[in-house]
Formats: C-alpha cells, sequence, structure tokens
C-alpha cells in the first residue's frame, strides 16, 4: 500500500518530527518505533513512561434513545458474554463480540460514561463492528463512531505522576475506573488501563486539542514516544491478546483462555444466561471444557519462535498439537516469549512441548500468563 | 583485499578465496537491535540467493544471503553471547560468516562502496 492513501491521526506531525518509523498499519500511517529502536523503547515503558499514539483504534459512543444508560448495557449484552448492566458508572471492562459459532469478531473495552457506553475497539475490525453495532442495536442505541477523538495510552510506573501535572484527580483512580477531566483545557475521558501490563492512562481527546495534549506530557520528566513495535513486545510479555493472531473468528473465549472476561449473571444458571451469540458452544465449553487452550510458551535458547510456528508433543514431529500465535524476544524476559494454543492435554504449565523453527525442534515449556507480573493500581 | 556490496545490503571483505561477510550498517539501522543470530553451519556449501544465517531483532526474522556460490567456512562465535555487535559494529566485529567462494567471476556482478552509497541514495 502506498504511504499516500494512509490516513494519518491527529499526532501525525509529532510522530514525523520526533523520528517515528511511519508503517501502514489497518488503514494508518503509524510509528513503529522512534530513534531509540523497540528494545530501549519496550524497557523504558517498564521502567519509567511511555506515551502511544492509539487513535487508530474506534472510538464507539452507546448513547440509549431512552436516556437510560441501564438500556444501552443490557442492549450490548445481546452481543458480548460480559456482565455490561452491572458495569457501575465510571468503570471500565474487558470482553469480545462473538459470532454464532463462539468465534471472536473483535475484542474491546466497555466503559459506563454518564450519557452513554463508550466501547473503544480494534483499528482493523472497526467498520465491522460498526455495522454490527447499527445493525443490531439501532432500537436502543444511537451509534456514533467517534472520529473527531484522538487516543493517547500514558503507561508506566510514573505515568500517575506525569498525568497528576494536569489532572490531580487521576491519583484517585485505580485500575478500569474512568473519568472525564480536564487536561491542559482540554475535555478528556481517562480511563486507567492499558495494554502493557504497567498501571497507566488511556485518554480519549478531541483531535484538535490532541497534538497539544501529546506535547505538554511528553514535556514531563522521563515521557517519551514508544511505537507499535514496542507496544506488540509489552502487550505480548503482560499476555495479552493481539486480535488477529491470538484470537479471531476461529477461536472461542474460552480456548482462548479468556473465561475471567464472562461474569457468573451471563453463565448457565446465572441471572442473564445467555442472549449472546454462540452462547450455547460458549457456555457448554465452560461447562464441558475445550480440546484445544491458549498458553504461554517460554522456548529454549536465545531464537525467538513466532507466529504460525507448528507446535508438537515429540521433538520427532509425529504428533502435532498447535501452533504459535504471537511470539518475540521478551527485553524484560531477556529471551524469547510466545503464546500459542496447544491440545488441552499438553496445556498444563511446566509441561513441555516442541515448536518447529528452521526445520529444528525447540523445546517450550508452557509457561503462566503473564510473563512479566502486571503492577496495576488496584 | 576487496571490499564488495549487494542489494540485499550485505558487505563481503574478499582476501584470495576467502570472504568475510557482514550487513551494511544502512541493514542493521533497518532492522534495529538484533537479540539473536542463527548462522548455517560450517561445511555448509550454498548457492548464490541461498541463506547462509538468520538475524532476528524483537519484530522479525531476517534472511542473510549468499552473494555468491561457495561454502561456509566460520561463524562469528561472539555472535551468539552478544547478538547486539552486529548492530552496533555491522561492518566490523559484527561479521557474520567466513566464506570460501567457489566463484570469483561471480563477484564482478555486486557493487563497490560507490555503487552501494549511490543504490541507498
Amino acid at each position: 500500500m502506498g504511504t499516500d492513501t494512509l490516513l494519518h491521526t491527529p499526532l501525525y506531525s509529532l510522530h514525523e518530527e520526533s523520528g517515528g518509523k511511519m508503517v501502514p498499519f489497518a488503514g494508518y500511517a503509524m510509528p513503529l518505533q522512534y530513534a531509540d529502536g523497540i528494545m530501549a523503547e519496550h524497557r523504558h515503558v517498564r521502567e519509567h513512561v511511555g506515551l502511544f499514539d492509539v487513535s487508530h483504534m474506534g472510538q464507539v459512543l452507546l448513547r440509549p434513545r431512552s436516556g437510560d444508560v441501564d438500556d444501552a448495557a443490557l442492549a450490548l449484552e445481546k452481543l458480548v458474554p460480559a456482565d455490561i448492566a452491572a458495569l457501575k458508572h465510571g468503570r471500565q471492562r474487558y470482553t469480545q463480540f462473538t459470532n454464532a459459532k463462539g468465534g471472536i469478531l473483535d475484542d474491546l473495552m466497555v466503559a459506563r460514561l454518564e450519557d452513554g457506553l463508550l466501547l473503544v475497539v480494534n483499528a482493523a475490525c472497526k467498520e465491522a463492528d460498526l455495522e454490527l453495532l447499527q445493525s443490531e442495536l439501532v432500537a436502543e442505541c444511537v451509534v456514533e463512531l467517534q472520529e473527531d477523538r484522538a487516543l493517547l495510552a500514558l503507561q508506566g510506573p510514573e505515568a500517575e505522576q506525569a498525568l497528576a501535572v494536569f489532572a490531580d484527580d487521576v491519583r484517585k483512580m485505580v485500575f478500569m475506573d474512568v473519568r472525564t477531566l480536564d487536561v491542559d483545557g482540554a475535555r478528556c475521558v481517562i480511563s486507567r488501563s492499558g495494554y502493557t501490563g504497567e498501571d497507566g492512562f488511556e485518554i480519549s481527546v478531541s483531535a484538535k486539542d490532541a497534538d497539544r495534549v501529546a506535547r505538554k506530557l511528553l514535556e514531563q520528566p522521563n515521557v517519551k514516544l514508544i511505537g507499535l513495535g514496542a507496544r506488540d513486545s509489552l502487550r505480548l510479555e503482560a499476555g495479552m491478546c493481539l486480535y488477529g493472531s491470538d484470537i479471531d473468528t476461529t477461536t472461542t473465549p474460552v480456548e482462548a483462555a479468556l473465561e475471567w472476561s464472562i461474569q457468573k449473571s451471563r453463565r448457565n444458571g446465572g441471572a442473564r444466561a445467555g442472549g449472546f451469540p454462540g452462547a450455547d458452544i460458549i457456555l457448554g465449553q465452560l461447562e464441558n471444557g475445550v480440546s484445544r487452550r491458549r498458553v504461554g510458551l517460554r522456548p529454549e535458547g536465545r531464537a525467538p519462535v513466532r507466529h504460525d510456528a507448528p507446535l508438537y508433543a515429540d521433538a520427532e514431529f509425529a504428533t502435532h498439537i498447535g501452533k504459535v500465535t504471537s511470539g518475540a524476544f521478551g527485553p524484560t524476559v531477556g529471551g524469547p516469549v510466545a503464546m500459542g494454543y496447544v491440545a488441552t492435554n499438553d496445556s498444563q504449565t511446566g509441561h513441555t512441548v516442541f515448536a518447529e523453527l528452521r526445520g529444528r525442534s525447540v523445546p517450550s515449556v508452557i509457561s503462566a500468563l503473564p510473563f512479566v507480573p502486571a503492577h496495576f493500581k488496584r | 583485499m576487496t571490499l564488495y556490496f549487494t542489494k540485499e545490503h550485505e558487505w563481503l571483505r574478499v582476501d584470495g578465496e576467502t570472504a568475510t561477510v557482514g550487513i551494511t550498517r544502512h541493514a542493521a539501522d533497518e532492522l534495529g537491535e538484533l537479540v539473536f543470530i542463527e548462522a548455517r553451519p560450517s561445511g555448509t556449501e550454498v548457492k548464490a540467493g541461498e541463506s547462509i544465517a538468520v538475524v532476528e531483532s524483537v519484530k522479525a526474522a531476517s534472511d542473510i544471503y549468499a552473494p555468491v556460490d561457495g561454502e561456509v567456512l566460520e561463524n562469528n562465535a561472539a555472535l551468539a553471547d552478544d547478538p547486539a555487535r552486529v548492530s552496533s559494529d555491522p561492518e566490523g566485529e559484527g561479521w557474520i560468516v567466513k566464506f570460501r567462494v567457489a566463484n570469483p567471476d561471480q563477484l564482478s556482478g555486486l557493487m563497490d562502496a560507490a555503487a552501494y552509497a549511490a543504490f541507498v541514495g
């Protein structure tokens, strides 16, 4: 794809000025990395604080036609397996859009605001998500893609310190809290969340204020711009799924080990059991188990084992048991890390399986996720 | 001793029939910090265009191709413990393999330093 056909986020000039190596990503020109490189950027986020432009992601506001956010919450439960009705004002939760086969159409965050639900969806899925929401929730909600808003992620142990300079109230927020606060005069919807395993915030800000707010944050001590390359290695070490690699329409939330995101109220015997696409399959899997599971893998040695590498029960490649869905060198772990699907019988932590890498077998130990302990503010 | 460059951003320092092969500064900067290098073992015979090594960054694996026909003679053992040496000194201590050039006539198809500089732009 020629770069001239790519969309630009409101921070495009900032990326260019800052030496961002721009690459096509989901139709946008996005910074893969800056001058310091992926390894240094990754470590900077774990040790200090990094600023990511994630404005390519879709921000969708569901406004209840009745004016009652409970109605929008109940309506959204037709499409996702999470308990949205119980989500309190000022709180956020992770869930998935599912299809009739129990597969995952997209994964998303849902925040409950004063006047509606704010959804953050993957860039590559946002058009399809929007169509789904508009066709299924038309009776209950006005569905708005907020194209005039940017999204910044400020991540790392020093994130609170940097953001509190502008909005002291962020100090009172805990993991998955959402508040509307002013940052340098710009009205922002701020959640205490992210996709790195570190403490931090996602900041939704109007496109016209985004560049100014980003530059103000970058003036704070130790705040550096971080590209998509480090975002990927950070989320992998944090054991988080990348849509399109680790989860997609062929994987269910239970196979993907995301059952923690399906609350009791939506499971068999719950107050609002089922009622989402593929519920019979997904709820059945919760009770009866699945034949394959997403697991963490620590390949032996230093060579990264990457996406699509086949996995076997034995070093001779006789019994195929699955494949790697994400793999890279983990800069904080100091070695290769991967995630993939294996037959449930081979999925116990500590068990060794074998990845095929350039024709040779690499013993890989099934490991608990995350690879790096999460540092969320609970 | 003659220095050659390829369109795949490799350099060869040829001394008699032995060539030392590595990646150029331009390639090293493009790849970013390397975390792992795996070269074909000594004694491996390859044709021009076949892979002689794989270099891995955090993000991706990239092949290093044999610039001409020949045989791998030696791997740079220091890279096993310190792959970042390729990033910091790609045209010196970060060499990747020593290589026996089977057919010296093929070298005439490669670039010299000036042609490579023009190629990179």
